[in-house]
């Protein structure tokens, strides 16, 4: 809990990242507070997935320098499932396929273990069904299998719902935006302004389009590994009209 | 149990076991004098002694399949066996009736509850033969027959005579010819001319007895336009020596009749499980193996169907699980002998901390089967680098017309699925169970409801304490 009453979600402090002994996050800073987006954006390869990653407890990423807390606690001691179970999220920029499992006992079972207590049947259907209007999604998709045979479109949509049937406290979102038609990404923003309120929300998008929809507290511009520059919402249609070349040139602050 | 055998079996939840309940207990071995003590015992015809005898003299001059698993084939030692072990004197209809210890097994298994909810019938076999039986009154009065094979014999002794043999002759290979020779228990069913039995029949098999042999042997007739669903379940107490259960079904789909037969086989993985099932599909049939094979230390089993009517088909789908020291050796065979015969094949294996899983397949078209379509599709699935996976698929195809497709693969469960469903809240032993719940989805499917949430309760309790 921060001192002032805002209460802190995500504190990242000089953050080193490596995979396979190559670095990929040098020295990154951020703090992320309830109620606030937070939006990332920079170049391929600039270590905007790996972030997300790195929060979520991805085994292929080593942190060799600095620190992260999560609600006030040391990241690193919490699991992969630990973190989820803890209200962290993140919405997979390529999400996988698991054939034969369908998509409404995946949903209740996950559901089940992020809330660790029995979930009553008719009560998480009322829940699925405001979600699911919500998200304007047929009912026939918990029938499928997960992600098998998805589009682009339809695979994000379900990542949405799974959010907002967790309803975390921490959102990661890695390119949810991409390959989105504007009906489908009128959806998902609607998803995350529900989401957001009483959550951290950590958005990664290359397009300004989706903040046509979703209001950020603060844009960053990742660069090489680093947050490089911080403005509100104006400093995202600036990168939209002037690419990131102007921010490279500049002299270090 | 000692901690070796314990380390062989796993946590495997069926592993209790009574205290022995026998009213008539041969000594362990064979002979031909075993094998005319089993037939005097049941007061049989002179005709099943005669086929009994000649199985006998069969199977000690076959020698031991030199295909398979050969090492752990040889293990067996059929000297330590006890072919015949009687627990009740009779076979009850009422439930009330079956010794209390038996009864209480049964209930344990919850077999008494699944017939009252979804069942048509019940047979319970303990041992060497069945204790209780039971079929719904309306399927009686329809003229369906459904008894244990040792009732059928006395009852219905023509149909048997007719049939018994025909699709296993005795002769087909070392099990076949033992089976005949010791067969004792089974079920046999005549569905007549154009009844649907709508609701599955079910036969629970358990071994209680140490060292003990189950050769249970199955006929199933299913006359013209007819259709029925037969379910069995088989279970064993854990000890750490081994017991042997070598069955033999035949099923026999007359014109336009389906028979679907599925298997829950989790024995413990003390018992060898060598089986013939084969069946025969005439005009318009159609036979389903539905097979799935969990349990016992090694398993040879490949249910197989003769297409010998114009337009038959076959559908075999089977899951097989490999966990330590275990070896499932199993897949199907189909042969194709007349024209426009269609055939499926499903299988999907998982082996784990160095088990096996093996697929042997058969498919033949003879050459006067024109127009005949087969799929075959096998996927095995690994979840871990010290177990083993193999394909022996053989084809002889005699005819050019037919439209074949075969279709392999072997994948690892992915880091990918792994971190996906782990951020989503599960563990990794939860994550590995859904995957592998996931895997044999085809399968469960086609289960009846109830024995589908076992199943997939039945894996996630293997996947329990399996990741290191």
């Amino acid at each position: 809990m921060g001192v002032t009453g805002v209460s802190e979600i995500l504190r990242i402090e000089n953050l080193h990242v490596s995979v396979d002994e190559t670095p990929i996050i040098k020295g990154l800073t951020l703090t992320i507070n309830r109620g606030e987006i937070h939006v990332i954006m920079g170049r391929n390869g600039a270590g905007k997935s790996t972030l997300a990653s790195v929060l979520m407890g991805h085994p292929a990423y080593e942190i060799t320098e600095g620190t992260i807390h999560y609600l006030s606690q040391p990241l690193e001691e919490l699991t992969v499932f630990e973190r989820a179970r803890a209200g962290m999220f993140l919405s997979f920029q390529y999400p996988v396929v698991i054939p034969g499992v369908q998509v409404g006992t995946f949903l209740k079972k996950s559901v089940q273990s992020v809330r660790d207590e029995p979930i009553k049947g008719r009560a998480f259907r009322k829940e699925l069904n405001e979600a699911m209007n919500t998200l304007d999604m047929n009912k026939s998709v918990l029938s499928r299998y997960v992600n098998d045979g998805f589009s682009g479109g339809e695979k994000k949509r379900l990542e949405i719902l799974q959010m907002l049937m967790l309803n975390p406290k921490l959102a990661l979102l890695d390119e949810t935006d991409s390959g989105l038609d504007i009906d489908a990404l009128r959806i998902v923003a609607k998803g995350i302004n529900q989401v957001a309120p009483e959550a951290g929300c950590l958005i990664i998008t290359h397009y300004q389009r989706l903040l046509d929809h979703v209001k950020p507290t603060y844009v960053h511009v990742m660069i090489d590994g680093q947050i490089l520059l911080t403005g509100g919402p104006e400093l995202a249609l600036e990168l939209e009209e002037k690419g990131y070349d102007w921010i490279d040139a500049a002299p270090e602050a | 149990m000692s901690d070796e055998a314990h380390d062989a079996v796993g946590d495997y939840r069926f592993g209790f076991h009574d205290p022995e309940h026998s009213t008539i207990r041969f000594d362990k071995g064979l002979s031909e004098q075993v094998v005319r003590d089993i037939s005097a015992l049941k007061d049989e015809p002179q005709w099943m002694t005669d086929i009994r005898v000649k199985a006998y003299q069969h199977f000690i001059e076959r020698p031991m399949p030199d295909w398979g698993n050969c090492h752990s084939l040889n293990e067996i030692n059929f000297d330590n066996v006890t072919y015949f072990l009687r627990s009740s004197d009779s076979t009850q209809n009422d439930w009330d009736d079956v010794p209390e210890d038996i009864k209480n097994t049964f209930n344990r298994l919850g077999i008494p509850e699944a017939e009252q909810k979804w069942l048509g019938g019940v047979t319970a076999q303990y041992e060497s033969e069945a204790v209780y039986h039971s079929i719904r009154e309306d399927l009686e009065e329809q003229g369906v027959l459904f008894l244990d094979m040792d009732s059928g014999l006395k009852k219905f002794p023509e149909i048997i005579k007719q049939y018994f043999g025909t699709v296993v002759p005795h002769t087909d290979n070392k099990f076949s010819a033992l089976n005949t020779a010791v067969w004792s228990g089974g079920s046999f069913i005549y569905v007549p001319k154009g009844i649907h039995v709508e609701m599955p029949v079910q036969a629970y098999f358990r071994i209680n007895a140490k060292n003990m042999g189950q050769f249970e042997r199955t006929l199933i007739i299913a006359d013209e336009d007819s259709s029925i669903h037969y379910v069995e379940g088989c279970t064993a107490p854990t000890y750490s020596t081994d017991s042997l259960h070598s069955a033999v079904v035949e099923l026999i789909a007359m014109k336009g009749a389906k028979i679907r037969y599925s298997t829950i086989q989790n024995w413990s993985a003390n018992v060898f499980n060598l089986v013939t099932k084969r069946g025969v599909a005439y005009e318009r049939a159609t036979i389903e193996w539905v097979d799935g094979n969990i349990g016992s230390k090694l398993t040879m089993k490949y249910p197989a169907v003769l297409l010998k009517g114009e337009g038959a088909h076959a559908e075999v789908i089977s899951v097989a699980y490999a966990g330590k020291g275990q070896h499932q050796d199993a897949g199907a065979k189909v042969h194709h002998l007349a024209p426009n015969t269609t055939s499926n094949i499903l299988s999907k294996s998982i082996s784990k901390n160095g088990g096996r899983s093996s697929y042997r397949g058969m498919l033949q078209v003879t050459p006067k089967s024109h127009g005949c379509r087969s799929k075959i599709v096998c996927d095995a699935l690994m979840l871990d680098s010290e177990s083993r996976s193999d394909t022996y698929p053989t084809m002889e195809v005699g005819n050019p017309t037919a439209d074949l497709e075969h279709e392999a693969s072997v994948s690892k469960v992915s880091g990918d699925q792994l971190f996906y469903l782990m951020s989503r809240g599960f563990t990794e032993e939860q994550a590995m169970g859904l995957i592998v719940n996931g895997f044999f989805e085809p399968f469960t499917r086609e289960l009846p409801m109830e024995y589908a949430v076992e199943l997939n309760k039945l894996l996630e309790l293997e996947m329990e304490g399996s990741i290191g």
